[in-house]
């Protein structure tokens, strides 16, 4: 197992290291002039100068990339040329929307995904099977963000449970900013629930017709028996990697889903950045989500090697 | 309680394949029919979407407009034709550019395996992977301003490593096969089986594969445009239609409904339409997986 996690480690290192890079020469080096990209075609030649120096623009490529890589491991992130607060602050603000609603809307995805899967699996075939795949197949197909827009139309606008968008923040008290948040979890769980349940029942599925549960079966195990007991946990490998991977869809999706609700979120401070065209802010922001997905695969492979002892051996 | 004359698997099975080669139906239907409307589109449409008619705007259907007119008074039906347009050609073109590059990239992995290059091919996939599309858009349009093209390659670069990895992963296992091994016995090199044996191969499951990035970069797409990050003005978007129709939700609902509309029905029948034939393709999968 310590073996097994020292691998893993090594090569999440090395993904970061190697994200961090591809994101500084997309950002900083394939541009040509952050300085002028940021200030725009009219800029004075003193102001572009003087924005040169205050981003290091001056030092050779390399030499910006280790200060930038070194101060997001102290936690600094820069500071931000348009709003001059710095970057680290502005990010732990927006994340106190961005990750409650990402995790918010993982439990749901779950939370709908498992039950549905399973009970289609168990009546595989059944027209109840059908008709719920039936509506798994609508709702990996709906763009998220209209269907935000439809609830925004129905839940806040005629029928008034909710509000239509803004966030109260967490001082209002917890359950006022749950609420505010139900309306965007369900607008992102809904697709990623509906894609989550077809690959657990086909999963379930795989799994029934395995050997193993006919022994189970044999020794006199109900069906619905062998599905909790042994079935169950040895689909969950295909489920934990989908799960992992939605986990980062969830937190990059929430960009879109946040405009539509006017969350102040990392979302949209990308966007108020991209218009602003504040370089710092965009590469720490990315950096900062690509960060996010690396982790989540990392605690997804080790997940797996907890679900399943047989990888801790392999590799 | 009544006694059928199908046992219940012989019904359950007849019922999954009939509605699976329906799916198939209903996914041509639809796919074809937003492919019409788009080539139309070329030659005609309804009206002029570059002209505004403000004395006609924010109107629901009516036999004049269909669908009703947006804020400027421009026909949706129309703009709704010529969007099919820009979401058909962007997601055509991202998923040609991962095929192009990832098919032969998994093919040289592949044909190496076990080697270095095999190694940093797999391990730069898993890379790309760790960026979803939206924040290679987001990293493109910082530093080059926002467009179609930039949509293109964000949505492209994004399915370089789908196509990659499954091409390599069915490469593998046909590397296996007897007849591969009686190809290199009869002297042919790497390169030729992969292009002469392996990928002959795999097409059917890349043409799964391609329709499914095909639906999931119609949805990209929209999702891009919405934002601003995708096509711009005056380029007619469903994503950027939504974006124009949040502002008039509550009491022009129909400038939402009909561009969403579009978007679901397309992408619903692309994944319908990869199902089927998956389905048809292998038969040993027709038991109704997802």
């Amino acid at each position: 197992m310590i073996r097994y996690t020292l691998t893993r480690l090594t090569s999440l290192i090395l993904s970061l290291v190697a994200a961090s890079v591809v994101i500084f020469a997309a950002i900083e080096v394939l541009p040509g002039d952050p300085a002028s990209v940021m200030l725009g075609v009219n800029a004075q030649e003193d102001t572009l100068a003087a924005l040169r120096t205050e981003l290091g623009l001056d030092q050779a490529p390399v030499e910006r990339y280790l200060t930038w890589v070194s101060g997001m491991v102290h936690g600094d992130f820069g500071v931000s040329y348009t709003y001059r607060t710095p970057v680290a602050q502005m990010i732990v603000d927006r994340l106190q929307v961005s990750l409650p609603l990402a995790l918010y809307a993982l439990a749901l995805t779950v939370l709908i995904a498992f039950p549905v899967g399973i009970w289609a699996a168990s009546r595989r075939g059944s027209f109840a099977d059908v008709s719920v795949m039936g509506l798994t197949q609508l709702g990996v197909a709906i763009p998220n963000f209209w269907f935000a827009m439809l609830m925004v139309l129905v839940f806040a606008i005629n029928l008034q449970w909710f509000s239509a968008g803004g966030f109260t923040g967490w001082g209002e008290g917890p359950l006022l900013a749950i609420k505010s948040l139900t309306l965007p979890a369900i607008a992102l769980a809904l697709p990623q629930a509906s894609i989550l349940a077809r690959v657990m029942r086909s999963a379930l599925l795989d799994t029934l017709s395995e050997d193993f549960i006919r022994t189970a079966r044999a020794k006199g195990l109900t069906r619905r028996q062998a599905l909790w007991r042994h079935a169950l946990r040895n689909a969950m490998i295909p489920v934990l990697t989908i799960i992992g991977m939605q986990f980062s869809f969830l937190l990059a999706g929430g960009i879109i889903i946040e405009n539509v609700f006017y969350l102040p979120g990392l979302g949209r401070l990308i966007f108020q950045a991209i218009s602003a065209r504040d370089l710092i802010v965009v590469e720490s922001v990315v950096m900062l989500l690509v960060f996010a997905v690396v982790m989540v695969n990392f605690m997804v492979e080790l997940a797996y090697a907890f679900v399943d002892p047989r990888l801790r051996v392999r590799r | 309680m009544s006694d059928q004359s199908l046992s219940p698997v012989q019904a359950s099975s007849t019922l999954w394949i009939a509605l699976r080669s329906r799916s198939l139906i209903l996914g041509l239907v639809l796919t074809l029919t937003f492919v019409a409307a788009a080539l139309i589109s070329f030659v005609w449409v309804p009206y002029d979407i570059t002209t505004l008619d403000i004395a006609n705007k924010i109107k629901g259907p009516s036999a004049l407009h269909w669908l009703g007119t947006d804020h400027y008074g421009r026909d949706i039906l129309s703009m709704i034709m010529q969007g099919a347009r820009t979401s058909i050609a962007v997601a055509v073109l991202a998923v040609g550019i991962g095929m192009l590059i990832g098919v032969p990239l998994g093919l040289w992995a592949a044909a190496r395996r076990g080697s270095l290059l095999d190694e940093v091919i797999m391990r730069t996939n898993d890379l790309v992977f760790a960026f979803p599309s939206l924040l290679i858009a987001v990293m493109i349009t910082s530093a080059f301003g926002p467009s179609a093209t930039n949509a293109i390659i964000a949505i492209g670069i994004f399915n370089i490593p789908v196509f990659a990895r499954l091409t390599r992963s069915s490469a593998l296992s046909l590397w296996q096969r007897d007849y591969i091994l009686a190809a290199r016995v009869a002297g042919k090199g790497a390169a030729r089986i992969s292009w002469e044996h392996i990928l002959p191969n795999i097409t059917n499951m890349m043409i799964v594969q391609g329709t499914i990035q095909f639906s999931l970069g119609i949805l990209a797409e929209a999702g891009l445009s919405y934002v601003g990050l995708g096509a711009q003005p005056p380029t007619a978007s469903w994503g950027r239609m939504l974006a124009d129709s949040q502002t008039f939700i509550s009491f022009a609902p129909h400038m939402a409904l009909f561009p969403g509309l579009a978007i679901l029905l397309t992408v619903l029948g692309l994944n319908l339409m990869g199902d089927g034939l998956r389905d048809l393709f292998d038969p040993k999968l027709r038991r109704g997986r997802t």
